[in-house]
């Protein structure tokens, strides 16, 4: 009766029989899983189904068409991947994690509504933490908190967005929106936080560095494309797209210079590259949305690639900065041809596969001729080159002998790389198994001879430019800043102000309170009579004419002198007595009043 | 450690090599641009031959400088700057 079911569902259920299996059962159950997942996808139908009634709200589970088909397809395949690549793991959590989190995406990917996609957008963000921390570090325990901190952050205002939107609304569809009011702002920010567009970058390139060597793999294909997934869907040709896009991916470039661990270079990357996408959702025209969805699924396969072999080099070797590795070609040759055949992917070489979705986009920036625009992405496709395809290998494999003689990884490792090593040069010689997919019909042709010469041309002499300059490009022992400067530096700056001016501001109220004031209290009731003398005597002395100054100035003295003096003799106990009855006298006046 | 290891690029020969084969590449990616039928042109500097080797170039070279420009003067600090 049932053929198919949702598909975020299969990986969040399928959880959660993980810590109970173990040895091969549970390493053919990971790969069963994507499997099951993917003839689930081949069998769902189009249109809204799985709908279910949540306090009188419709959520649905699998809004299914192309859009949502070509992201499904590349997640699925790339989960496939991934747990090839970490079958050897004995930590049960961290798959537990990434079903959680594979099973977020799709449950996103299939959203037809808000409240379902904000669920699975908030198991995304708790899952991925989890792939930060297990590898147990000082560094991926701040990482991840920061992550975590900025992800609630980023789904606080998405929540807000929603349930503005729905009150005024009063749909939770999840559908085409209007940039037009402060909910659609919110929803958009939580939404470009997600895909790391500047300044909400930071998280990216400050965590998936400290990951683990398997969850770093995973986190670099879901959550930016999820992203990137509810930007088509909701946002397309937006304006301020076009502009964040085109910046994102010149930023990420810059900053990949200066990067010095392999992974962070290659986190940069993943910041410069969604930057295509997100401007390509940012022009909306269908080749433009065709580029960013094309763009993401080869984006996936090989940013995936590109992690596992430099997981793979870290597994290996414990290391990950360029300026202690080096020489590494003479013991992982084979590591290094399937890191290369990324490097060229990512770099859009001809016969790659990112040289049949990037320049979709590139060529819709063209053709609406934002010429700013296809200088900054064309500029950003040579540092591509030179950091993914040059710098990174030459520094990690070549240049200088660092010593090391590590292995090659494990054989599961090289398998998951050489499977998407396949896909990667599969779209990139046949790209219409891929155009086949995208949610508009492809009118483009990348293999034309000008389109190559000129990609060539671009690329060679970026080469040229790189070696030219080999003793200025190499990774240097520094960190840099970026925009988590503001909140870890904030964090402290803000700890210091709690630990100095306020806390002395805290001590000085206490003194005020519980010893000053006190104490002076208890001296004026030793006497208060001899302090209202003193007093005004006080006020006698401002107002005194000056030759009776000095003696009042003395008997202020004296007074102080004998405080609290001898209390009884100005105090007859005849006087006490007729206080006392003056007093009773006035109460019982009030009283019968 | 009697299997011999595998040093190819570590011989100047090689090297040597590799790069009169680059530079062949290179030097042919811009002559066959002179002979490329063009289909699309979108831009005018499209139609002058070799502009994008130029192009390849400058770019590169203007992102390490700029690049490390940054960093140098502003945006790299010491490892521990964080602790």
């Amino acid at each position: 009766m049932i053929n198919s079911m949702p598909p975020g569902l299969i990986f969040i259920f399928g959880a959660i029989l993980i810590p109970l299996l173990r040895g091969r059962v549970r390493q053919a159950y990971l790969l069963l899983v994507p499997i099951v997942a993917y003839v689930n996808l081949l069998n769902i139908p189009e249109g809204s189904g799985f709908i279910l009634n949540f306090l009188g709200y419709e959520l649905i589970l699998g809004k299914v068409d192309k859009l949502s088909m070509v992201f499904g397809h590349v997640f699925v395949i790339m989960s496939f991947i991934g747990f090839i690549y970490s079958i050897h793991l004995k930590d049960s959590g961290q798959h537990v994690a990434a079903f959680l989190y594979i099973g977020g995406s799709l449950g996103v990917t299939f959203a037809g509504d808000f409240i379902t996609l904000f669920i699975f957008w908030e198991i995304m963000a708790l899952s991925s933490t989890y792939l930060i921390w297990a590898r147990r570090t000082r560094e991926s325990d701040g990482a991840g908190f920061r992550y975590l901190l900025v992800h609630l952050l980023g789904g606080l205002c998405l929540l807000v967005g929603i349930i503005m939107n729905v009150s005024t609304t009063g749909s939770t569809a999840f559908n085409l929106m209007q940039l037009n009011n402060l909910a659609a702002y919110l929803i958009l920010i939580g939404f470009i936080l997600n895909a790391a567009v500047p300044p909400f970058s930071a998280w990216l390139s400050d965590a998936y560095p400290e990951a683990t060597v398997t969850g770093a793999v995973f986190l670099s294909a879901f959550t930016t494309k999820t992203a990137v997934y509810v930007l088509i869907r909701a946002f397309p040709g937006t304006e301020l797209l076009v502009w964040l896009g085109a910046v994102m991916a010149f930023y990420g470039v810059i900053f990949a210079v200066l990067a010095n661990d392999i992974r962070r270079l290659l986190a940069y990357h993943i910041i410069s590259q969604v930057g295509y996408m997100v401007a390509g959702v940012g022009i909306g025209t269908t080749m433009a949305l065709n580029g960013a969805a094309s763009h993401a699924f080869s984006h996936i396969l090989y940013k995936g690639l590109l992690f596992m072999g430099a997981g793979a080099v870290l597994y290996m070797t414990g290391k990950s900065k360029l300026t202690e590795l080096g020489g590494l070609y003479k013991t992982m040759p084979i590591t290094l041809t399937l890191y290369m055949i990324g490097g060229f992917s990512i770099s859009a070489f001809p016969l790659f596969s990112g040289f049949v979705s990037k320049s979709m986009v590139v060529t819709a920036a063209a053709d609406q001729h934002l010429t700013m625009i296809w200088l900054l992405l064309s500029i950003s496709s040579a540092g591509t080159f030179l950091h993914t395809g040059l710098k990174l290998p030459y520094f990690t494999w070549f240049a200088k002998d660092s010593g090391i003689r590590a292995k090659e990884p494990p054989i599961n490792m090289l398998i998951a790389m050489a499977i998407a090593s396949f896909l990667c040069i599969f779209i990139g010689v046949y790209p219409s198994a891929l155009y086949s997919l995208l949610p508009y019909d492809v009118l483009y042709e990348p293999y034309t001879a000008e389109h190559v010469v000129w990609t060539l041309q671009v690329l060679l002499f970026t080469a040229l430019g790189f070696f030219m300059l080999l003793k200025k490009v190499g990774g240097e022992p520094y960190i840099t800043l970026d925009t988590d400067w503001f909140y870890r530096k904030g964090a402290s700056g803000f700890m210091w102000v709690l630990n100095n001016p306020m806390a002395k501001f805290g001590a000085k109220i206490a003194r005020v309170a519980f010893e000053t004031i006190p104490s002076s209290l208890s001296w004026i009731s030793k006497n208060p009579m001899a302090v209202l003398k003193i007093a005004s005597d006080t006020v006698l002395l401002q107002f005194a004419v000056p030759e009776k100054r000095e003696e009042i100035k003395h008997r202020i003295e004296m007074e102080k002198k004998i405080y609290p003096g001898d209390i009884i003799m100005h105090w007859p106990i005849g006087t006490v007595v007729l206080w006392v009855i003056l007093f009773l006298l006035a109460y019982l006046l009030i009283y019968y009043l | 450690m009697e299997k011999k290891e595998f040093n190819y690029f570590d011989k100047p020969e090689n090297i040597k090599r590799l790069k009169i084969i680059s530079y062949i590449a290179l030097a042919l990616t811009v002559v066959i641009d002179f002979f490329v039928v063009r289909k699309y042109v979108h831009f005018s500097w499209e139609n002058v031959p070799g502009f994008y080797a130029l192009f390849g170039f400058i770019a590169c070279v203007l992102i390490i400088v700029l690049a490390k420009f940054l960093g140098h003067k502003w945006l790299m600090k010491r490892e521990d700057y964080y602790d």
